[in-house]
């Protein structure tokens, strides 16, 4: 019996180690990140950071300022987003509320299918057709620009805004509905009036979901947003984001360099970004949960 | 009454069309990469090696090299996500570190796979002195992709009727023989389904394996975990916009990303089929 016990606590123990891998590697993640970029934040110093020109690689003098880079991802993101939540959230109140079940059943597994396709070939999706479509429509000399990223970013936002959408949207009491319904509203008018304000902050943090993934992702943004580090507020214009940054740029900096601490930086402050935008997610979630 | 009819169904129709305005998006996708890459691929380019940096000849070693990554991420992540889940659904009871677990979890599932690469490059490449190899590539994926495990295999146990833990415990067996013998068993579908969903996208995954182990070109196979490989998701980027001749190679660039989407859809079609069959075989 003794012996029982024993191996049972040594079980206990370590399923409860392995538990705190997760603990362990969220840490590690930020020790290891900070500790490649803090030089730099002594030596050349923070404004250096927040200087407007990211210039790499120079004869004269070399310019670390994440500045477009941080511009480059807000400007993408924002359109993604915004052109994400129609989509998302319509399809998410229409596979909720109007699809037949049959239709359901064929509908979700195709979103899956979506959110499964890898970033790398959707952009290269992006790459053969949506550029060269952006630029036809615009007439511009390059199809590479902030907004063929932004579709992009949205059709890979797309599934997670859906999936999120949809649980807020059927987690609204029954009783609501019939309520409305019992008060002679349409069910259309039902749809839109009380069910989606009921399921409304479970929408946002979807949204908010979304765009944490679409801040962070970089394959198919890198592909096709040109790359240019500059700041605009156009999107038909090349832009660079934080992680397309990168992503091109680490394969090619000597370690320990200048150049590779800042690359750093800019992970941190990607990782901080998207920190900040999944905890408020998920506060808006819970808080959504107890009411 | 009329018109409000009217405007009704053009609202249903509005819905109904921007759904499947998405629907048409990724029919097109799927279809435009089979339509093209289909006829670029042969036995010579699935089993051959590349040949002038990959313009010609095959992409064997950037298969087998997305094969050993999977398959070492989950040699990691698998156990260690299943462990996790049955100390969190089993054995944890509500306090400070449970809840630490949990926002970690989520912190985790939030953190863009390129940072991943940066940690992974920072502590696995550089500090633990793996170098850029099969080891570091897979354990940056694990760490990656452990939260959905975690989260999937904690609701496949939570989906195990409380009857059954009872029911053992009661015949006086322990509780980890209670979890081993009659709580696992039935666990294990959805266990699986939820992981092979994560290693679906440990398998597509460009960002983290760029920094810690991917070879832009190396047209042999891996002989130990410390070698370097290709991977499919990076040669696919590779040949369509680092290539010389990138209009030339047209042909290799979809027959890469026709493989890469078999391989990833492929294993989240086994997902999807594993967990529609369980759903009917357990109704408890």
């Amino acid at each position: 019996m003794a012996k029982h016990a024993w191996k049972e606590k040594a079980i206990r123990l370590l399923l409860r180690v392995s538990a705190s891998t997760s603990i362990l590697i969220v840490i590690l993640i930020f020790v290891f990140l900070g500790k490649e970029a803090t030089p730099f934040v002594v030596e050349p110093g923070i404004d250096e950071l927040c200087s407007t020109r990211w210039m790499p690689v120079s004869f004269q003098k070399e310019s670390f300022g994440i500045v477009p880079l941080v511009t480059g991802s807000l400007l993408v993101t924002g359109l993604a987003t915004l052109i994400s939540v129609p989509f998302g959230v319509c399809a998410a109140v229409y596979i909720a509320e109007v699809a037949a079940p049959w239709e359901r059943e064929i509908l979700k597994p195709v979103i899956e299918l979506l959110a499964g396709i890898p970033s790398v070939v959707i952009g290269f999706f992006g790459l053969l057709v949506l550029a060269p479509l952006v630029k036809l429509l615009f007439g511009l000399p390059s199809g590479l620009t902030a907004l063929t990223g932004a579709l992009l970013l949205a059709l890979m936002a797309v599934p997670t805004v859906i999936s999120i959408s949809e649980d807020a949207i059927r987690s609204v009491p029954e009783s609501y509905k019939s309520a409305s319904l019992a008060l002679g509203a349409s069910k259309l008018q039902t749809v839109w009036k009380v069910t989606v304000p009921a399921a409304l902050s479970g929408i946002i943090a979807a949204v908010m979901l979304g765009m944490g993934r679409v801040i962070g992702e970089t394959m198919a943004v890198m592909m096709v947003t040109g790359n240019a580090a500059i700041i605009t507020a156009s999107p038909l214009e090349s832009v660079r984001t934080m992680t397309a940054t990168i992503a091109a740029e680490m394969g090619e900096v000597p370690f320990g360099s200048d150049h590779y601490r800042a690359l750093f930086c800019v992970g941190i402050t990607l990782l901080l970004a998207t920190f900040t935008i999944n905890m408020v997610a998920q506060g808006v979630l819970k808080k959504h949960r107890i009411g | 009454m009329m018109s409000r009819r009217i405007v009704e169904k053009a609202v249903y129709w509005l819905m109904r069309g921007t759904t499947y305005c998405l629907v048409l998006v990724i029919a097109y996708i799927v279809i435009d990469i089979v339509y093209h890459g289909f006829p670029a691929i042969s036995w010579t380019f699935l089993t051959g090696m590349p040949r002038r940096s990959g313009a010609e000849g095959g992409i064997f070693p950037a298969i087998v090299g997305t094969l050993c990554l999977v398959l070492g991420t989950i040699a990691v992540a698998l156990p260690l996500g299943i462990a996790s889940a049955i100390y969190l659904s089993e054995y944890a009871r509500a306090g400070r570190f449970t809840r630490m677990v949990r926002s970690a979890i989520v912190t985790l599932a939030g953190v863009p796979s390129i940072v991943f690469g940066l940690f992974g490059l920072g502590l696995f490449v550089l500090f633990l002195n793996f170098g850029a190899s099969i080891l570091s590539g897979s354990l940056t994926l694990a760490c990656m992709i452990l939260p959905t495990i975690i989260v999937a295999s904690e609701e496949a146990l939570q989906t195990v009727p409380k009857s059954l833990r009872e029911g053992s415990l009661a015949l006086g067996a322990t509780k980890w023989e209670t979890i081993y013998k009659n709580v696992l068993p039935y666990a294990i579908p959805g266990i699986l389904t939820g992981s092979i969903l994560g290693i679906g996208r440990a398998a597509g995954e460009t960002a983290p394996i760029l920094l810690t182990v991917a070879a832009f070109y190396l047209p042999r196979l891996p002989h130990s975990i410390f070698d370097q490989v290709m991977a499919l998701p990076y040669h696919l980027y590779v040949l369509a916009t680092q290539h010389p001749e990138v209009d030339k190679v047209r042909p290799m660039q979809y027959g890469t990303a026709l493989v890469l989407l078999v391989i990833v859809l492929g294993v989240n079609l086994i997902a999807i089929i594993l967990r529609n069959r369980f759903r009917k075989r357990c109704r408890w």
